[in-house]
């Protein structure tokens, strides 16, 4: 027989004080692991918000993004260079120029690798009568995209592939074409590639071909009369200024005119968005801060007090049981047991106690962290249930919590005088 | 013949707020090894006070104490605790056993004070076997006859091989026949040892080598 045993068996025989002081080191345990899983959740449910916040976020600003990239395409984009002796009053009159440059002048500027443009367009474009409607019509001749920053770059116009048109909406409907009817144009037969959906202006009555057929069917062989450019960089509000000598020294026969107020407004609007959306995202974060603190607030009084009253709890316990094992502890004194060792099983108990409790704490407390939701629509959140770093710093700090909570109990114990102890029993 | 027990001039006193009570006063006491000690007395004359503060339990106010010719209030608690494990056997009327203690490990209990050794355990059996509980070995006090917790009581007592058995009324609360069994047993130890047994029970006095009586503190 040793000292664990003897102290194993009195567990078994006075099992009610056992278990109160189990079941009251459980309720601490299980009141700060509890406390610990909540907030745990609170955080990765505030991760999990922010996150979905975040990716809304990204994907309503790529869909602005988008938007932008439509707006500035139906808009005729920033920049429109023309040929310098074309007349703007002109242009502006009919919408379109009545002055060439050569097409070799989009490869160019793409090939100088402006910083401040990143799409080129190059386009021919008049007015033409369609000979067999009899209908006047805007012609667009397209070659689709010269790259300039990456190849990489999401395209904002596809070619227009030879042979085929894409037609603008009113157009369409009164001329009753539909995408995949094949029609005649200027004597010439193709074949309708796509419709257009309304867009109000101009484009409606534009018949889209590709840009070596219109040069083909306007006598201009090797001409354009305007290139669409997009500047993306519209960090600042006199892009132009800073464009325009760019352009001029890679294109001097060329002029250059913005379209851009539109746009620049919508790029502002676009930032305003995001900020806001970052806003929300910090309310959000902010929101949820202020809660987990008025948590931990109301666990920085709790615990420590559910923890205190468990410590004297175990205290009291631990009392009771020393003075009924008055008799006891005195005989074993009159047998020859040292006051270290009337400790050691006065401390031993208190330490299974704690070690116990906090099994069995732990267990109730992650289970009630476990089917915790923060609210009744929210969906639960896993966390580990086995933390066995937390686990193993619980179990040694219940049993060290109720070790020192049994101390004064154990020195009574083992001060206690043997000889008046035999004598009263 | 040596002596095992020696008392000089033992005065012992309680404070009281009324006043202080002499329970043991100038009591001189030689117990020689082999001999049976009887002392008789009234309840409340001094016996258990004397008989305590011979084992080294309770610290004497006056006088000297010598067990094997070593005053145990000379040394410090934790030897002092280890001179009583190792030399004085205890019996009380009341038994004091563990009461969460089967029969066994009661016996074996005062080997918690002098470390696991080899040979405790059958020595344990051995006395068990002898005092007639072989088959209430897993028994509980509660379980017990009250001549039986008295055995154990006393094979606790003999577990260490004390040279001194101190007991106190250990027939107090045991019929004729019982009580026989325990006096027979003191008398045996006896024969090598040295008992100091008090009590108020003439039988015990058949037994006895000598009986001294015990009257207001003092020894007649």
């Amino acid at each position: 027989m040793n000292l664990i045993h003897l102290v194993l068996r009195e567990i078994c025989h006075r099992k009610l004080n056992f278990s109160l002081g189990a079941v009251s080191v459980s309720l601490a345990v299980a009141c700060l692991v509890a406390e610990l899983a909540i907030l745990q959740k609170h955080d990765a449910r505030t991760e999990q918000i922010v996150s979905a916040k975040e990716a809304a976020t990204r994907e309503q600003m790529a869909k602005l993004e988008d938007d932008y990239r439509k707006v500035m395409l139906k808009m005729g984009f920033n920049v429109l260079i023309l040929p310098k002796d074309q007349n703007l009053g002109d242009l502006y009159a009919d919408d379109f120029g009545s002055k060439f440059m050569p097409e070799e002048y989009a490869a160019r500027l793409a090939k100088s690798r402006v910083a401040t443009i990143n799409h080129v367009l190059p386009s021919l474009q008049q007015k033409v009568k369609w000979p067999e409607f009899e209908r006047t019509v805007l012609l667009m001749g397209v070659r689709g995209e010269v790259y300039i920053q990456s190849a990489q770059q999401k395209p904002l116009l596809d070619a227009v592939t030879p042979g085929t048109m894409i037609l603008g909406h009113e157009l369409a409907r009164t001329l009753n074409l539909k995408a995949g009817e094949k029609t005649k144009f200027m004597g010439r037969e193709f074949a309708v590639a796509k419709v257009n959906s309304e867009r109000g202006n101009k484009d409606d009555i534009t018949v889209w071909i590709s840009l070596s057929e219109a040069q083909e069917l306007l006598g201009k062989p090797g001409l354009i009369n305007g290139i669409l450019a997009l500047d993306c960089t519209c960090d600042t509000l006199n892009r132009l200024g800073r464009i325009r000598p760019e352009i001029a020294s890679i294109l001097p026969d060329t002029q250059v005119i913005e379209y851009a107020s539109q746009a620049l407004t919508r790029a502002e609007a676009r930032q305003r968005a995001a900020i806001e959306a970052q806003a929300s995202i910090r309310r959000e974060k902010e929101g949820r801060d202020k809660l987990r603190a008025e948590r931990e607030a109301l666990a920085a009084v709790l615990v420590p007090v559910v923890i205190l009253g468990s410590s004297v709890w175990i205290g009291l316990l631990a009392l009771a049981n020393v003075r009924e094992r008055r008799g006891e502890i005195g005989i074993l004194r009159a047998i020859g047991l040292r006051t270290p060792q009337l400790l050691f099983i006065v401390l031993a108990k208190a330490g299974i106690i704690g070690f116990c409790g906090a099994g069995a704490g732990y267990v109730a407390g992650r289970t009630i962290g476990a089917l915790w939701h923060e609210t009744p629509d929210s969906s639960p959140l896993g966390i580990p249930f086995m933390d066995l770093r937390l686990f193993a710093l619980i179990l040694a700090a219940a049993s060290l919590v109720a070790l020192l909570a049994s101390w004064l109990p154990a020195v009574h114990a083992a001060q206690q005088d043997p000889a008046v102890a035999l004598r009263e029993e | 013949m040596s002596t095992l027990l020696k008392i000089e001039n033992l005065c012992k006193s309680y404070p009281r707020p009324e006043g202080s009570i002499q329970a043991v006063h100038e009591v001189s006491l030689t117990v020689e090894r082999g001999e049976f000690v009887a002392v008789q007395g009234p309840s409340g004359c001094g016996k258990t006070t004397l008989l305590l503060a011979a084992g080294a339990l309770l610290q004497p106010s006056r006088g000297r104490v010598l067990v094997n010719d070593v005053d145990p209030y000379s040394l410090s608690p934790g030897q002092r605790a280890r001179f009583r494990a190792v030399n004085v056997g205890f019996v009380f009327q009341q038994f004091h056993l563990v009461p969460y203690l089967d029969v066994l490990d009661n016996i074996l209990a005062p080997a918690l004070a002098l470390g696991a050794k080899d040979g405790r355990r059958t020595r344990a059996l051995e006395l068990a076997a002898q005092f007639g509980l072989s088959d209430r070995l897993r028994h509980v006090p509660s379980g017990l006859s009250t001549g039986e917790r008295q055995r154990v009581a006393l094979a606790r007592a003999l577990l260490n091989q004390p040279s001194l058995l101190l007991a106190d009324e250990p027939t107090g609360n045991l019929d004729k026949q019982n009580g026989q069994v325990v006096l027979r047993c003191l008398t045996e130890f006896a024969r090598t040892g040295a008992v100091l047994c008090v009590t108020h029970e003439p039988q015990a006095a058949d037994h006895a080598d000598r009986v001294l009586n015990m009257i207001g503190g003092k020894l007649q």
